[in-house]
């Protein structure tokens, strides 16, 4: 039922994963984990990674796109709020900010 | 990341009926830590993931399929969302390999912990690393018996598998039953998730100047190019914060 890109996605996101596992297998002993180039690479995935969430409350793709920005950016600061109140508990966190958008959206219509 | 190696273990033989025993209670000793809060968190972040799948009209045993030869969400979420744009399959490649790229250091520092093992165990094992896991072997491994290790690890992320597959299946499910609203906030669980884990890494200076970065060129980047976007916010502000970051680093450490 999926198009073959999909599984051809699927497939791809697996094996460039596994890649990076297996090659620390293969290097453990032989490259230092705090090396410069390793260094490098994490502030890359970071940035990636900080980019991707960005992009995901500003600039959504899909159902999240329905949803008004002043509504995301609610559940964001419950979300900061409540993990900051629970002691940089994620559940809480992570709970108050899905809770908050889902009840917005109930509310508010989308 | 930085703790020494450990000494390697004392040669255990596989088949001694004692050290068998020891093993099945380090793999249920495994289990059991694992049951709770990680086993909790990776439920509800994978329900997100599930919600994602949905949304970007994949079927369930793409998202089934992607948990479990990925096992790692900031790659299985980059990789559906860029689908869900239209990115290429280099594009897809690419970023996921560049999300994930953090598993190669992670690796590194935790297989010393697992001493001589045998490297078909290594090898299954590191398919299984990712954040949870890590963070747990990196706390607990080195106060065990090396024989034990890979034992427990082993029921560790057994455990997790299981709650991300039941995350990913109940999401993509609960998608269709539960009202529009509620499979929003589903999905709003990943950003939000991730939002609070990458906070907690914001000591490192080259680590934050490199986020802060990708925050204000990951949404306008996108809008530019939503094939090579994120690849380019990653290598640029990546890049960034690396170089600015270093500096004050090294002046503290003399």
């Amino acid at each position: 039922m999926d198009e073959p890109f999909a599984w051809l996605t699927i497939a791809v996101a697996a094996v460039v994963t596994y890649m990076w596992r297996g090659l620390g297998v293969a290097l453990a002993g032989r490259v230092a984990p705090d090396s410069k180039v390793l260094e490098w690479v994490t502030c890359v995935a970071y940035a990636l990674l900080a980019g991707l969430v960005a992009r995901m409350i500003l600039v959504p793709v899909g159902p999240l796109a329905e949803v008004a920005l002043w509504m995301r950016l609610a559940a964001i600061a419950a979300c900061v709020g409540c993990y900051l109140a629970f002691g940089r508990r994620l559940l809480p966190g992570v709970l108050a900010g899905a809770v908050t958008l889902a009840g917005l959206a109930a509310i508010f219509g989308l | 990341m930085t703790q020494p190696p450990d000494s390697p273990a004392p040669p255990t033989p596989a088949d001694d009926p004692a050290a068998r025993r020891g093993g099945v209670r380090a793999l249920r000793q495994g289990v059991v830590d694992a049951l709770g809060a990680p086993a909790l968190l990776l439920f509800a972040s994978y329900l997100g993931f599930g919600s994602l799948v949905h949304g970007a009209e994949l079927s369930l045993f793409a998202g089934i399929a992607s948990t479990i030869a990925t096992f790692a969400l900031p790659g299985q979420i980059v990789a559906v969302e860029l689908y869900a744009t239209g990115a290429t399959l280099t594009g897809i490649a690419l970023a996921v390999a560049l999300t994930n790229v953090r598993l190669l250091p992670m690796t590194l520092a935790l297989l010393p912990r697992f001493g001589k093992a045998p490297r078909w165990q290594l090898y299954a094992l590191a398919h299984v690393i990712a954040v949870t896991g890590w963070v747990q072997a990196m706390t607990v491994l080195h106060r065990m018996p090396m024989a034990d290790r890979v034992p427990y690890y082993a029921g560790f992320a057994a455990v997790l598998m299981s709650s991300t597959l039941a995350g990913t299946v109940f999401g993509f499910l609960a998608s269709d039953v539960v009202p529009a609203a509620l499979s929003l906030g589903l999905i709003m669980v990943n950003p939000i998730y991730f939002l609070l884990m990458l906070s907690r890494n914001l000591a490192v200076p080259a680590h934050a100047w490199a986020m802060g970065f990708g925050v204000v060129l990951g949404p306008s980047l996108h809008l530019l190019s939503p094939d090579w976007g994120l690849l380019a916010t990653g290598l640029i502000a990546g890049t960034a914060g690396f170089v600015i970051g270093r500096r004050p680093l090294r002046n503290r450490n003399g």
